[in-house]
């Protein structure tokens, strides 16, 4: 088994519409990527793990193998809505713990092209309509937008307001906060699919989705991939200086699943995992949320920021609305959080952000992030969240000097 | 539990946990061993394991514990409209729209009190109507 993993190279492709590439492009792109700059061939690796929602059918990890190098080995197509990416770094992870590789590469990518958030709606049917109980629920109709909303706008803005509802301090102006900051993060970030600041009043004056979230509180919709390469402490002893000074430490890797609460069939509960995952991670790398210099966390709608500031430790607890007025989690801040961008502006091709959100972290703790550096930046952490539901951990460390 | 429909005359329920009849009300499955309350049909609960069930009538009143009004919608579904999370008066959650109430945030607030109200939801091609439930805001 090995004592720990690192990253020992990393790369994205900007996140933006690709109608000209097809997601084994992608794939294929940030893997090469990753490899070159970890300076390892695919015959290096001994496993891949394959990250990606849409075409999940298909096999993409031989696919992208196909393209870029078929050397027999293992490979783990893996889903779990947008936290995908990270399930995929952890699978690999896991294989080099158990012994099984030394080194191998973790691949998230997606091609959403204009699918929006919401779902394509009810088909219309043309023959006769008769009333019949079917399903888990005995539902005669679609119960969308007659029930309540499962959509993603409605689901996330719920539960924003359900922390409102348990806490003094927080409202739309709180909320509009976050995304004010992510746009403004976004701007030194050129991977972003969308690199421009919004104004606090341009954000609370935009086309309103699903209040408390207008539209530029909510993530795009885009094309990318986001690859990492892994390998185990003894091996990497045998690899260059240079390599070595590059690599970053995995301190934890952790996945949870949604313990038993009575009101989640309901309305999902994004915090109750969030706050296991971030327990045991803090627990693995012997760290607190005071150490770390910066954090990735999956914002995929403002109002999700805002409740994981919490979750994580960010905050005291309650504390989320008092957060985000201090300006704790500016750049500048104390905890800078989402300087990428985050999913509101960087953007969120599903299967990749998992993995996208590892690579901004191994990227701020080499030194290598350019104008938006964290400067000193020693260690950090990566959250994402699939609706389901999944969270997952990571917490990286620099090498030391 | 499965598999019966409440059929009132040219009524049915869009939800099997939906009951028709003088007072409308919400029904769940109770688990036997733990009490956790649950709208689907069930294979075990995901609180204890255990594996039989009771049913438990709900209260028709209750209080917002969350809701977004939601101005962008799946096709055909008319907006701006609110949907809601309702914690029932001596247990239980449920997700509804509210209705009566002005959708905008001035007016729909956190921890309003409500009751469960019904309403036509739709008609099938035999005339059978379908039954569907919200919940409005209440003195
Ligand atoms: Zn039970």
């Amino acid at each position: 088994m090995a004592e720990s993993v690192w990253v020992l190279g990393a790369s994205m492709t900007k996140i933006a519409r690709y109608p000209d590439k097809d997601v084994i492009d992608l794939a294929s792109e940030a893997a090469l990527n990753a490899l070159d700059d970890g300076g390892v061939a695919m015959r290096d690796m001994q496993v891949m793990g394959m990250g990606n929602m849409f075409q999940a059918m298909a096999g993409l990890g031989q696919s992208v193998q196909q393209q870029i190098g078929q050397t027999g080995i293992p490979v783990y197509n893996v889903v779990s809505a947008c936290a995908t990416g990270a399930v995929a770094v952890r699978t690999v992870f896991l294989s080099i713990m158990a012994g099984e590789a030394d080194m191998g590469i973790a691949i998230g990518a997606e091609q959403m092209g204009k699918m929006g958030l919401l779902g394509p709606g009810g088909s219309a049917k043309s023959e006769k309509n008769v009333y019949e109980p079917s399903g888990r629920y005995g539902s005669v109709i679609g119960a969308e937008g007659i029930l309540g909303t499962t959509l993603m706008p409605g689901v996330f803005a719920q539960a924003g307001m359900e922390y409102a509802y348990e806490h003094d301090g927080v409202g739309f102006d709180q909320f509009a906060k976050v995304a004010e900051k992510n746009h403004a993060h976004s701007v030194l970030n050129p991977l972003a699919q969308y690199q421009k600041a919004f104004s606090f009043e341009e954000i609370k004056e935009a086309r309103m989705i699903a209040y408390p979230n207008t539209l530029p509180m909510c993530c795009p919709s885009g094309d990318g991939a986001a690859a990492v390469v892994l390998v185990s402490d003894s091996k990497l002893k045998t690899l260059s200086k240079e390599q070595q000074r590059r690599a970053v430490k995995i301190g934890a890797s952790v996945l949870t699943s949604d313990p038993y609460a009575e009101r989640a069939q309901v309305q999902p509960d994004v915090n109750t995992l969030t706050r296991n995952a971030a327990k045991i991670a803090y627990e693995k790398a012997g760290i607190g949320p005071d150490e770390l210099d910066l954090v990735e966390l999956h914002d995929c709608f403002a109002t999700a920021e805002l409740l994981h500031y919490d979750n994580l430790g960010l905050c005291e607890p309650g504390g989320a609305g008092a957060f985000i007025d201090s300006g704790a989690p500016w750049r500048d801040g104390k905890t800078p959080v989402n300087v990428s961008g985050g999913l509101l502006s960087k953007g969120h091709p599903i299967g990749m952000t998992g993995a996208a959100g590892v690579f901004e972290i191994t990227t701020q703790l080499r030194g290598e992030a350019g104008d938006r550096q964290i400067e000193g930046a020693k260690v950090g952490m990566a959250h994402v969240i699939g609706l389901g539901s999944s969270c997952a951990i990571h917490i990286l460390e620099k090498a030391a000097a | 539990m499965t598999g019966i429909v409440r059929r009132m005359g040219k009524q049915i329920p869009i939800v099997d946990y939906l009951v028709l009849g003088d007072a409308p009300h919400l029904t769940a499955h109770e688990c036997k061993e733990c009490k956790a309350l649950y709208f689907d049909r069930r294979n075990a609960c995901a609180q204890c394991g255990a594996r039989t069930f009771g049913s438990r009538d709900l209260a028709t009143s209750g209080v917002v514990r969350s809701f977004s009004i939601i101005h962008q919608a799946a096709p055909g579904v008319p907006v701006p409209y609110v949907s809601s999370i309702v914690d029932l008066d001596g247990g239980g959650s449920v997700k509804a729209n509210l209705t009566k109430v002005e959708p905008d945030p001035e007016h729909v607030t956190l921890g309003m009190k409500v009751g469960l109200a019904t309403f036509v939801a739709g008609t099938d091609d035999d005339g059978t109507e379908a039954i569907a439930f919200a919940f409005e805001p209440v003195a």
